[in-house]
């Protein structure tokens, strides 16, 4: 944070649109599958045909009693939805049907981790509407086509206070929000393809001060534009207000090209909406016992499994946070704890974090997706404990496990003959042999020079192949050096 | 057998004593004979019609049973509002003059299975917004009682085209009247069912929460008969009511002894013209011959159903109405520069004078600021109606009154006024705002010989007990056996 901005504080909402999962519309029964042929996807009731009727599909209700309980809301026992007018061509019956006033989830929460700083981020709200289509300006030659695939596709807007004082803490909560989601299955998480959209509510102020004038950064569909769009806003904010300029309401949209924001409307040519509730559905009623049945359903969530792993395996929170951070990741380490037992709890955490994370980064791949799975990476790890390989030899396996040599660590120690050497009168003669090439190095040794040790260690090391165990080569070594 | 009731028709189907085709063939040539001096029906395809006669006739050349059912190859027309696959369906509009419906409507298909052929589709007021159906596109609608009237509206189609008898019975429907005053204008039984009963899917929505399709007929025989198929349960409208099957025949024969007829006195005041009252007043005579008493009763809230109405209506007509915006279907402009103009223009073209004043209307009422005080005072005044009916029914099983405040008027006697238009759903739009049923019967002829309407208020579910009380009247009157002097 530069100096002047310092001088400031940051004021950030979010309204997150999740696309659920649900195999059809909101309203519809045609299918919700991403990637159709335009206007494939879409039935009477998405084109708005004269004449046809919306019918709520209970299974999005499901996916929005699922996230309230995931986040500690209320789940509101009757709502409504209701009609926002507007005219626009991929909105076919010229109004969005969305929850208005009362939404079907009411307040809960997320805690967020920046650095070493927890933060709880309250929710407003979180409500169910239909998605639009899309209008496609390329390849039609100065005319618009319409695609109707995405039209009554159902989304969560998920809406926070605006609890959010940088950008790192709205990219903190996009991405536990994320993980939320995806967690409990309500959402596929898929940025690209838009199923995961956040609009970003910035404002600037004095320390003290009452909020500022807001503006609305919309349709980011990455953490990084979601950073950077803020980052944007903020400076842009207080340069206008610094320079005397007043800040409008208005809408605005990211440019990723040129890391700007740019003016989409003001607040004076804001839509007048004219909500109202739609006549043509009944008030959604929830009973206590639609929601113990969606309970019952939920899988543990990744805070009540976070505060279990530390019990469980003692590790340390910042562990806990990471292992949680997706549901597939806390799943794996479960499977992989599972085979090579709980004592190695840390050690394969370490490993998940380290080798297989980096190498799952590097090549862009999902945990889901991993080629080490959690039985191979539990083999490999059982290995380590017991001694059998030491951690240079432990990433050799671990390459050839990820290319698919062998199918277990067993095996690829095996046919590598990579076991580690412990054995005394295995290792003395080596030993022997790299003290009577080095006398140059037992010398300065001897001289009290304590990298000339490591350089001998190394040696040895390089003689056995990595196969002697670096403790015992330490342990004789010295032995050695002081006899 | 252009004055059979269905019962006969269905009754010489079965008998072979005419074939589907045969009674198609004699709509159609009437229909072809008389409809341009009356302009009832919008649409005719005797190809279409005499397919699905031919597919009637040989359903029953399978000989009996289930798949021959009382209507089966008994003709109908719809109201230009019900969507009918393959067929145009223009809601009375510029706007979907050249719309050919993918699909048909809940009560289309219904009546379909069922057997029933089709003769065509009926004039109406643009998108059902009108009393008089002079507000159509396609030209007003002649009163078969003396064309220089109007047939009343919305429905005015489907009430000359029975009343002249160019189709043995048709759909309507009834958002504030729509069912009820077109019957009462042309001398005929017509029914708009509590609301939920009948599915609105296909159905063309003018005002969601108000529109309910029903049966306009000769009788409230033929009312029972065809209500019986056009009701029930649709998945496809959330607002359906999920109740078991009724057949509404069941109840006709029931005598009316103890019957309680309720008089609301706010029916009964000045703004009805003289030769209304006297037939009405004649009416309910003659059911205190049948055996009913009458008993004052009060709708306190009456005086703001139109009001009411004319807020919730043309707010849900503003949205509903959206969806024709030029880009999918319906009409768009020739030309236009950008997209605000291709909406404006589409729009502008293809929407009437009384629909731009009713989305205007709706689209005032729902703006922000605004909706307090119009759209949710509106809401209230309707539960307040509504609690008034159903204090009034502790005390009575139907409420009788005026349909129309007068016989049918002349072409342009109120066209220019929009407010002394709606004045003439005065009686009628209550119902719609509560939910209820409603009737309309003939009860005899007024000034210029013109019929008068009797209406008929049941509790929420009383088409049976209604059409009872109507059904029982009409065994002792012949007032709807009384045809238009057109054509013979």
């Amino acid at each position: 944070m530069s100096q002047r901005e310092a001088q400031w504080e940051v004021v950030i909402g979010l309204e997150t649109h999740a696309q659920l999962q649900t195999k059809s519309k909101i309203f519809s029964g045609a299918a919700t599958a991403f990637g159709a042929e335009p206007n494939r996807q879409a039935c009477a009731v998405d084109i708005a045909l004269p004449g046809v009727l919306p019918v709520l599909n209970r299974e999005a209700v499901v996916c929005a009693i699922k996230f309230g309980l995931a986040v500690g809301a209320q789940i509101a026992p009757r709502s409504m939805f209701a009609r926002k007018n507007y005219f626009y061509p991929d909105l076919p019956k010229g109004y969005q049907i969305s929850h208005f006033e009362i939404p079907v989830v009411q307040g809960g929460g997320l805690t967020i981790r920046v650095g070493d700083t927890e933060k709880f981020v309250h929710l407003t709200r979180a409500h169910l509407e239909e998605d639009a289509g899309k209008s496609l300006h390329e390849d039609f030659h100065g005319k618009t086509g319409i695609d109707l695939n995405r039209a009554g596709t159902p989304l969560l807007e998920i809406v926070t206070e605006p609890d959010m004082a940088s950008s790192a803490e709205a990219v903190a909560y996009a991405k536990a929000l994320h993980s939320l989601v995806t967690w409990i299955g309500i959402c596929d998480g898929n940025m690209q393809e838009g199923s995961f959209r956040c609009d970003a509510n910035v404002s600037v102020r004095r320390p003290g001060a009452p909020l500022g004038t807001r503006r609305e950064v919309k349709n980011l569909n990455s953490f990084r534009f979601l950073q950077q769009a803020i980052d944007y806003e903020i400076s842009w904010q207080i340069n206008e207000i610094e320079e005397g300029r007043k800040i409008r309401q208005a809408t605005v949209l990211f440019d990723p090209d040129t890391g700007e924001t740019r003016a989409m409307r003001s607040k004076e040519d804001a839509h007048d909406y004219r909500y109202f509730p739609d006549p043509d559905l009944l008030p959604l009623e929830i009973t206590p016992a639609w929601i113990a049945e969606v309970k019952s359903t939920l899988p543990e969530l990744p805070q009540a499994m976070q505060a279990r792993l530390q019990s469980q395996f003692g590790l340390s929170a910042y562990d806990a946070a990471m292992l949680t951070a997706q549901r597939e990741a806390g799943d794996y380490f479960q499977q992989a704890v599972a085979i090579a037992g709980a004592e190695s709890a840390k050690l394969v955490a370490n490993w998940m974090q380290g080798e297989l994370s980096a190498r799952l980064n590097r090549e862009e791949r999902g945990i889901a997706a991993s080629p080490v799975s959690a039985q191979q990476l539990a083999g490999l790890v059982r290995r380590v404990a017991d001694g059998t390989l030491s951690s240079k030899l432990a990433k050799e396996v671990f390459d050839a496990l990820w290319t698919g040599e062998a199918k277990d660590a067993n095996a690829v120690i095996e046919a590598r003959g990579l076991k580690q050497v412990s054995d005394a009168s295995a290792i003395g003669p080596i030993i022997d042999a790299v003290l009577a090439a080095n006398p140059k190095s037992v010398e300065e040794f001897r001289a009290g020079k304590e990298k000339a040790f490591n350089a001998l260690v190394g040696q040895v090391m390089k003689a056995s192949k990595g196969k002697a165990n670096p403790q015992q080569v330490n342990d004789l070594l010295r032995q050695k050096l002081a006899g | 057998m252009i004055e059979s009731s269905l019962q006969q028709l269905s009754a010489a189907l079965a008998a072979k004593k005419v074939s589907a085709v045969e009674l198609a063939t004699l709509f159609l040539d009437r229909i072809e004979r008389l409809n341009p001096a009356l302009n009832a029906f919008i649409t005719t395809d005797r190809e279409r019609t005499l397919a699905m006669a031919r597919a009637a006739d040989a359903r029953r050349a399978k000989g009996p049973g289930e798949h021959c059912g009382p209507l089966l190859g008994v003709p109908l027309a719809h109201k230009d509002i019900f969507c009918t696959e393959g067929w145009r369906t223009t809601c009375g509009s510029k706007m979907l003059a050249n719309f050919v419906s993918p699909y048909d409507a809940h009560v289309v298909s219904q009546l379909k299975t069922a057997g029933m052929v089709t003769l065509g589709k009926l004039n109406m007021d643009e998108f059902a917004m009108g009393s008089s159906n002079e507000t159509s596109h396609f030209g007003p609608v002649k009163n078969p009682w003396d064309t220089n009237r109007v047939p009343g509206g919305s429905s005015g189609g489907s009430a000359a085209a029975v009343a002249a008898r160019l189709a043995p019975i048709a759909t309507g429907t009834d958002t504030g009247g729509s069912i009820r005053q077109p019957a009462a204008l042309c001398g005929l039984t017509g029914l708009k069912p509590t609301y939920g009963v009948v599915s609105r899917y296909g159905m063309i929505a003018f005002a969601s929460s108000l529109d309910q399709g029903g049966p306009m007929a000769k009788s409230a025989e033929d009312c029972a008969l065809l209500l019986s198929a056009m009701a029930g349960f649709d998945e496809r409208d959330s607002t359906s009511l999920q109740r078991e099957a009724e057949d509404y025949s069941r109840d006709l024969a029931r005598p009316l002894a103890g019957l309680r007829i309720g008089l609301p006195k706010e029916f009964f005041g000045p703004g009805m013209d003289d030769d209304v009252r006297a037939a009405v007043a004649a009416a309910l005579d003659q059911y205190r011959q049948l055996g009913a008493t009458t008993v004052e009763v009060s709708l306190p809230n009456s005086g703001l159903s139109v009001p009411a109405y004319y807020v919730i209506a043309p707010a849900e007509a503003s949205s509903n109405l959206s969806r024709f915006d030029g880009v999918r279907y319906g009409h768009r402009a020739a030309e236009y520069g950008d997209l605000t103009e291709m909406y404006c223009k589409s729009r502008a073209e293809g929407f009437g004078a009384e629909v731009k004043r009713r989305i205007l209307i709706g689209t005032y009422v729902l703006s922000h600021g605004y909706y307090d005080a119009y759209y949710l005072q509106a809401q209230k005044i309707r539960r307040l109606i509504a609690t008034d009916f159903q204090e009034a029914f502790k005390v009575c099983d139907v409420i009788m009154g005026p349909t129309s405040p007068s016989v049918a008027f002349s072409f342009g006697a109120k066209s220019a006024d929009p407010v002394q238009m709606y004045l003439a759903d005065i009686y009628t739009i209550a119902v719609n705002l509560a939910g209820l049923p409603g009737m309309s019967i003939p009860c005899g002829f007024g000034t210029a010989d013109m019929p008068v309407g009797l209406q008929l208020i049941g509790p929420w579910f009383g088409e049976s007990t209604m059409l009872n009380v109507a059904h029982q009247y009409q065994q002792a009157t012949d007032w709807h056996r009384r045809c238009p002097p057109i054509g013979d």
